[in-house]
């Protein structure tokens, strides 16, 4: 059976453990560990010490360094990688990515043009008058 | 599993498939593909967040109520219980009960702390009356904190069962299987608290 999974080409790393296809090693989670302190650390010193001149640029500079921890995440500690499944995994990932970005962005963009045009009307005349 | 069926020719059957050596792959894959589908699930919420979250209903703010210094110990907490809990799929490839089980219990002790944590937040909110009730900002920050606390919640109770399977009936596949099922749901709560305490908390504080 071993030798099945060795032939298709997904556990090129195959150290010889088990065939259970999972290969985690400890320098990968110190890594991942080291990177993910850095990059939570400086987020939260971004917002608490207030060193940035705007909130805008903090929000920007703070999500990004979401995204890449998220990224870290993702390879270091669910050993992500084209590989994994036969490529099945990332590809389910990279759809469920799309998938956040339409509904997210779409949710966003539409209930803030809602929230525009929906000011609150204060004289029951002006009423009759909207569109 | 052996079977006696015989062909016409008289020799024994050999199937391709006889059952002995079911690839972990298809359900590591279907887990997978759950956790995708929760990871929609909290999407949603971060969008309802992201719609209501400045609603204040004249009620307090996010920089009223957060206790940054609290939200980091969080952090710390389940990014220390994702590597002990790595450590034990380590001890787990090397065939090491004991260190499984005892990462496994260090990373239900940090898992405990994180809800300890947020159970002690979530109290001292509601008793400051800034309840889910208040406001739109309340009640899709409790809504989307508190379903991720759920998670963790319900990965704990299924760490402390794997650890009574682990003991019990040692690592067998079966129970490698699920330990690795949980350390998918495990690192996916860390991915989606990188999430939470980004957009939620430190956005939140911001003037």
């Amino acid at each position: 059976m071993s030798e099945h999974l060795n032939a298709s080409g997904s556990h090129g790393d195959d150290h010889g453990h088990d065939n259970s296809g999972y290969h985690a090693s400890v320098k990968g989670y110190v890594t991942g560990f080291l990177l993910s302190v850095v990059l939570t650390a400086i987020p939260f010193w971004l917002v608490m010490a207030k060193v940035l001149p705007s909130s805008g640029i903090t929000a920007l500079v703070v999500l990004g360094f979401a995204a890449v921890q998220i990224v870290v995440h993702m390879i270091y500690f669910l050993h992500m990688n084209t590989r994994v499944e036969g490529g099945w995994s990332m590809l389910a990932l990279l759809f469920t990515g799309v998938l956040v970005l339409i509904m997210l962005s779409g949710s966003i963009w539409v209930m803030y043009h809602l929230n525009t045009n929906m000011m609150p009307v204060h004289n029951a005349s002006e009423m009759r008058n909207m569109p | 599993m052996q079977t006696s069926t015989l062909s016409a020719a008289g020799h024994p059957v050999r199937f391709y498939d006889d059952g002995e050596h079911h690839p972990q792959q298809g359900t590591l894959l279907g887990f997978w593909i759950y956790l995708m589908s929760d990871c929609l699930i909290f999407a949603v919420l971060f969008a309802v967040y992201a719609v209501l979250g400045r609603g204040y209903a004249a009620g307090p703010s996010g920089a009223d109520l957060f206790n940054l210094p609290l939200v980091a110990a969080n952090t710390a907490l389940l990014l220390f219980s994702s590597v002990t809990y790595g450590l034990a799929m380590i001890g787990m490839q090397h065939g090491h009960k004991k260190a499984v089980l005892g990462w496994l219990a260090v990373t239900a002790l940090f898992g405990l702390g994180f809800l300890g944590l947020e159970l002690f937040e979530f109290a001292h909110l509601i008793h400051e009356g800034a309840g889910p009730q208040r406001s739109a900002f309340l009640s899709s920050f409790f809504t989307l904190v508190g379903t991720h606390g759920l998670h963790v919640t319900f990965g704990t109770v299924w760490l402390v069962t794997l650890m009574f399977q682990v003991g019990r009936f040692g690592l067998t596949p079966e129970n490698k299987r699920r330990l690795m099922c949980l350390s998918m749901f495990w690192h996916f709560l860390d991915v989606i608290w990188i999430g939470v305490f980004t957009f939620v908390y430190l956005m939140g504080v911001l003037p």
